[in-house]
């Protein structure tokens, strides 16, 4: 039984994992068509689009691999949590769509470029609110009887977990606007620079918010936060957030091209460890553990297999294509 | 109750519309960019041995419309692998054990390839040298083949469950995972899919050839892919009837019921049963009025004897049946198109043989109007095999009405008619672009992705509508 159990954490971590690359590596992308609309020069676009356009398809495929390693290991969470978030991941899904296919149509076309560029915009907000949204959902709990979600289908939508939608957005936004600042130069770079500042504040207001909010939604997150001894666990997790935002403000101040964008990743991870510690153990919050939800054993065996081996390869040949396409893109004619 | 109830529909029949809607929508893209991988890996190769602009040039013109049709694949494949959870939940949460870690290596082996290497190959020669390179293009077309295999082994398992246990919570679970994987279905299904994906690139690239050769018979570019494309229909379309025939005997010895529907056979036949050719399934009265057979042929190409008894649906219980009609004509649509692509192949064989392979309008019709042939017989040739093992979605042992969400029927209902609006507004557009390309001959000096200007990490290829980009600035 010890070893059925320290699979499923095991296979928790990893299919976390996998979501944390998703959110951060889908993250700036999305982020750059949040921020679309604010750079309506045709060569800053095309800059834009350039920058990501090697990338994106890989980026993406993190969510794949989130939701069937899902259906793999945990398919009991997947059964109830899919039809309870049921429009927003179909609204994500569509918001892809539009996304996705705009990086290669927009090239195809000079009078309806606009049209994909609106759809690339439309479609990368509509996605990153739709996974606020979800992730909100997840932690106000869903109902759940037997082995099936027994709620209603607009169950989701609270303003909780429309905050949860905002931040979510505003967090990519910041994403995308560090992305801009490493990849690109001149004013294109120095707009990119201005955001950043207006999202950080907006971003730190998010966190707090949504930090202060989620006690509130069940007294067990309260519990895991507040009281004695897990204080000692959790106390560092905002420490260490004030210590990455003076950073971030030194390196915004100093222009220093290459922090802000990392920054902004330990930002990331900084609040989904948080999230994190909330849920633990539970992989539906308050009613579905990680091991009532666990595949069998030789299940997750004959993946983690495969895990260990390929994903330090595909780790490797990604890095190896963000080389191939490292510094800054330029645009425009030469 | 609401508008979906009052017409009839419920959830279950919204699920089954979406995924046929959206599957369908899907597949035709992986059926075109596994084959068209597989082409652009031998372009290139051909163009590092031999040296020859023209393979270059083929190169980059089928490039452009590889990248277009690739993103349309990811983005109508990353609603597929949701449904099972949104549409699909029971059903998830039975197979998620057994089919789950299939998909999920998929993922693993397969789209992270393809997309990790995607980005080089569209973008990448001038800043890794050709020979990286084309280990770029050579590694997405594997990727495009490791996909087939995977959800191939997922739907066959589905097809013909094998290596299983039921658990406590009625799960499926693994007892053998080669039994699994290599379940009896799956070797004559991933034949028969990776070939018709082949034919289906070969008919669309020899439609694209035939057209521009119509205009002028002397361009390079559109001589050589002609070319090539009719060699794989001459040497594959025979290939792929007998992959069939050899399906068509497995489907046989494991889902007899489905053999039933595809050749209509409602009444046993104990001695010797016909082929019927055509005829209209009529699935109340059990019975094929008009039908137009060949006595005996059934059972002998079916069991290699004239008069082998045969079985019908009158041996089935009625709530077990398929939908005859449907199995029935889709199937008769793919095998028409099979022997239409057979009669294109040995036709440009005797034009090759007369040397008017080149010059024969005939044959340049004939090809134009197989163009979209092959994507008809991969879609008629899915809708026999799923229709033909309802009413299950694990054949015998888990029925489609049992593997549904708990969801209301207006919810399916909404998402389905957002799906339909969705996917015609950007697959046709989609469609569009790609037609635009294909009417363009590829020229001397074809613009690749445009990766020599410096520190650019992306290209851009030439948009149709005349404004030339930079790809093609000096
Ligand atoms: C270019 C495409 C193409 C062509 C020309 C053919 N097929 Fe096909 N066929 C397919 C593409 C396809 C497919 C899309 O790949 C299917 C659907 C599911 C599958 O496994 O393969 C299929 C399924 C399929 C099945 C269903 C098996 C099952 O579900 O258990 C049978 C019996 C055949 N085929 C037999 C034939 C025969 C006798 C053909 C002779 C003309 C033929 N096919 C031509
Ligand atoms: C690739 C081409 C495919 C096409 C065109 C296709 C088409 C269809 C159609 C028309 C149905 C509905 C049958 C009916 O309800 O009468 C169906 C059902 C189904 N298919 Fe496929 N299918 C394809 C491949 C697959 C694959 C690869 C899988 C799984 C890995 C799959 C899984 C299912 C499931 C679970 C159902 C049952 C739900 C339902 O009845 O709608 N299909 N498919
Ligand atoms: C016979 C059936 C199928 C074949 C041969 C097939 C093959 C492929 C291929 C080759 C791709 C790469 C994109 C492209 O080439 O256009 C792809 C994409 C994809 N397919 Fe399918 N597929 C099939 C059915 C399905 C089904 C049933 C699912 C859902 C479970 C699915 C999920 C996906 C996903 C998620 C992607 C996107 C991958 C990415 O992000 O790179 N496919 N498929």
């Amino acid at each position: 039984m010890s070893a059925a159990i320290d699979l499923a954490t095991l296979w928790a971590f990893i299919i976390a994992f996998a979501v944390f690359v998703y959110v951060v590596m889908d993250g700036f992308d999305l982020g750059l068509g949040i921020l679309f609309p604010l750079f309506p020069a045709k060569a800053d676009r095309d800059v834009i689009m350039n920058s990501v356009a090697p990338v994106w398809d890989g980026n993406e495929t993190w969510l794949v691999l989130g939701g069937g390693g899902m259906m793999a290991a945990f398919p009991l969470a997947y059964a109830v949590l899919m039809p309870a978030l049921y429009a927003p991941i179909i609204a994500m899904l569509i918001g892809l769509i539009f996304r996705g296919v705009a990086f290669e149509f927009r090239w195809r076309t000079q009078r309806e470029r606009n049209r994909w560029d609106l759809a690339f915009a439309g479609g990368s907000w509509l996605a990153a609110l739709a996974q606020g949204i979800a992730l909100g959902a997840i932690l106000q709990g869903v109902h759940v009887e037997g082995r099936h979600y027994a709620g209603g289908w607009w169950d989701w939508l609270t303003p909780f977990s429309i905050l949860t939608g905002v931040s979510l957005a505003i967090g990519y936004a910041l994403l995308g606007a560090g992305w801009l600042v490493l990849k690109t130069e001149g004013a294109l770079r120095d707009k990119a620079y201005h955001l950043c500042w207006y999202l950080l504040f907006a971003m730190l207001a998010a966190i707090a918010i949504v930090s202060i909010a989620t006690p509130f939604l069940h007294i067990q997150y309260a519990r895991r936060w507040f009281t004695w001894p897990n204080v000692i666990l959790t106390a560092p997790v905002p420490i260490a957030v004030a210590i990455i935002t003076v950073l971030l403000l030194r390196a915004l101040a100093n222009k220093q091209d290459s922090q802000p964008f990392y920054l902004t990743l330990s930002l990331f991870a900084l609040s989904y460890a948080g999230l994190g510690i909330s849920m633990y153990p539970y992989i539906v919050p308050q009613s579905i553990t990680i091991w009532q939800a666990a595949s069998p054993e030789n299940s997750q065996l004959f993946m983690l297999v495969g895990v260990a081996i390929l994903i330090p390869l595909i780790l490797g040949y990604t890095g190896w294509a963000y080389w191939v396409f490292r510094g800054k893109v330029r645009g425009g004619y030469h | 109750m609401s508008w979906a109830n009052s017409w009839g529909l419920n959830a279950v029949d919204l699920a089954r519309a979406q995924f046929a809607f959206t599957m369908s929508f899907h597949i035709v893209f992986p059926a075109f960019s596994i084959g068209l991988a597989s082409y652009l890996a031998v372009l290139e190769a051909r163009w590092l041995l031999t040296g020859r602009e023209v393979f270059l040039n083929l190169f980059n013109y089928w490039l452009k419309i590889f990248s277009v049709a690739f993103g349309m694949g990811v983005v109508s494949g990353i609603v597929m692998s949701y449904q099972f959870g949104t549409n699909w939940s029971v059903f998830a949460d039975k197979t998620g054990p057994v089919i789950g870690p299939l998909m999920a290596y998929e993922v693993l082996t397969a789209f992270f390839l393809e997309a990790g290497f995607l980005g080089v190959m569209l973008f990448g020669l001038e800043r890794v040298g050709p020979k990286l390179h084309f280990f770029a293009t050579a590694m997405v077309a594997v990727g495009t083949l490791i996909s087939a295999f995977w959800i191939l082994s997922a739907n066959s398992w589905m097809q013909t469950p094998a290596g299983y246990a039921v658990n406590a919570d009625g799960q499926f679970v693994a007892a053998d995972w080669l039994k699994v994987i290599f379940n009896p279905s799956f070797p004559y299904r991933l034949v028969h899919m990776v070939l018709a994906a082949y034919l289906t690139t070969a008919l669309v690239v020899g439609a694209v050839g035939a057209f521009h050769l119509l205009r002028d018979q002397h361009l390079a570019g559109p001589r050589v892919m002609f070319s090539m494309a009719m060699w794989m229909a001459t040497l594959v379309a025979p290939i792929q009837i007998l992959a069939g025939d050899q399906h068509g005997l497995n489907t046989l010895e494991y889902q007899p019921v489905k053999i039933m529907g595809m050749e209509g056979h409602y009444q046993s036949h104990p001695d010797g049963a016909p082929l019927i050719l055509f005829g209209l399934p009529d699935q109340r009265e059990g019975k094929v009025k008009y039908a137009l057979e060949i006595p005996r042929m059934g059972s002998l190409i079916l069991k290699h004897s004239p008069d082998a008894p045969m079985a019908g649906l009158d041996t089935v219980p009625r709530e077990n049946w398929p939908p005859v009609p449907v199995t029935f004509w889709s199937f008769r649509i793919m095998v028409g198109m099979g022997l239409l692509m057979f009669g294109l192949g040995l036709f440009s064989l005797w034009c090759r043989w007369r040397g008017t392979l080149f010059q024969s309008r005939l044959l340049h019709l004939f090809a134009m109007a197989m163009g979209p042939a092959g994507f008809i017989a991969v879609l008629a040739g899915w809708i026999t095999t799923e229709t033909g093992r309802q009413p299950f979605t694990v054949y015998g042992l888990l029925r489609t009405a049992e593997s549904a969400s708990p969801l209301a029927a207006p919810a399916v209902g909404f998402s389905l008619i957002a799906f339909v609006i969705v996917y015609f507004a950007v697959f046709a557009a989609g469609v569009i672009y790609l037609l635009r390309l294909m009417a363009q001959p590829p020229h001397p000096g074809e613009a690749g992705p445009p990766s020599h200007i410096p520190a650019r990490a992306a290209g851009i290829t030439p948009a149709v509508e005349g404004i030339a980009p930079e790809g093609i600035a000096p």
